[in-house]
């Protein structure tokens, strides 16, 4: 089946993350297409690079780039949620005049229609949120 | 083939940014040609209420809703009961909507290809 996952949380304050990367990893080790990870809302936190996990602690972020360059994962995050939130790529940092610029290269930052052109290309739309 | 998408919003207006993204994503998609329709459970009833006034610079988010119409998004459902336990009716709300019992909302859940919450 080809599934399209959606993530609202962020890392470390919310398990949506992790959930959806659970699920994720769960599909693909069953033989289902995860078509694209669409980050919303607070879950465009989950691009940033400059998180920092503690030693013991688990960086979702990183689960995800792993299981991307793996799998060849479609990670997007949302821009008008990002750039509100602070989290943006080189080109925006150049469009908006910062000085820097913290999106990960493990993920794409594009619009909203990401999200709705997969919700009518995949079989499954999965929301994980509040 | 178009397929029937079905967006649920059950947050409060304002405290909290989902009511607004929840939005943003209705008219997104309703660029896409597809069959759109936007059920408000909850606290998500407050969206619709009439004569809201934010305040602190905070955009009214219920001047949007009477745009759905030229936006093509027409089927626009409110729970029953979510009303009736916040003492309002439909018409304490800014837009005509149909409103849904359980029964109702489960028929229509059940018929969507997809189902966005927020």
């Amino acid at each position: 089946m080809k599934y399209a996952l959606a993530v609202y949380g962020g890392p470390f304050t919310h398990q949506a993350s992790s959930s959806a990367y659970q699920f994720a990893k769960a599909a693909i080790a069953r033989g289902h297409e995860i078509y694209r990870v669409f980050f919303y809302h607070d879950g465009v936190y989950n691009g940033s690079n400059l998180s920092i996990a503690p030693q013991d602690e688990v960086n979702v972020t990183e689960q995800w780039k792993a299981l991307a360059d793996t799998h060849k994962l479609d990670l997007v995050i949302c821009i008008a949620a990002a750039i509100r939130r602070g989290v943006i790529n080189e080109s925006e940092a150049n469009r908006y005049e910062k000085d820097a610029h913290n999106l990960d290269p493990g993920f794409e930052i594009s619009g909203l229609g990401q999200l709705v052109e997969a919700a009518i290309d995949c079989d499954r739309l999965i929301t994980f949120g509040e | 083939m178009t397929k029937k998408i079905l967006f649920i919003t059950s947050k409060a207006p304002y405290g909290s940014s989902y009511a607004k993204e929840a939005l943003d994503a209705v008219l997104m998609a309703s660029a896409f040609g597809q069959q759109i329709s936007l059920l408000f459970l909850d606290d998500g009833i407050f969206q619709l209420k009439k004569d809201q006034a934010p305040q602190h610079g905070q955009k009214n988010i219920s001047a949007t809703f009477p745009a759905l119409e030229l936006y093509d998004v027409n089927n626009i459902y409110v729970d029953e009961l979510a009303l009736q336990k916040r003492g309002m009716t439909r018409q304490d709300l800014v837009i005509n909507t149909v409103a849904f019992n359980d029964e109702k909302i489960r028929q229509l859940m059940a018929e969507q290809d997809q189902i966005l919450a927020f």
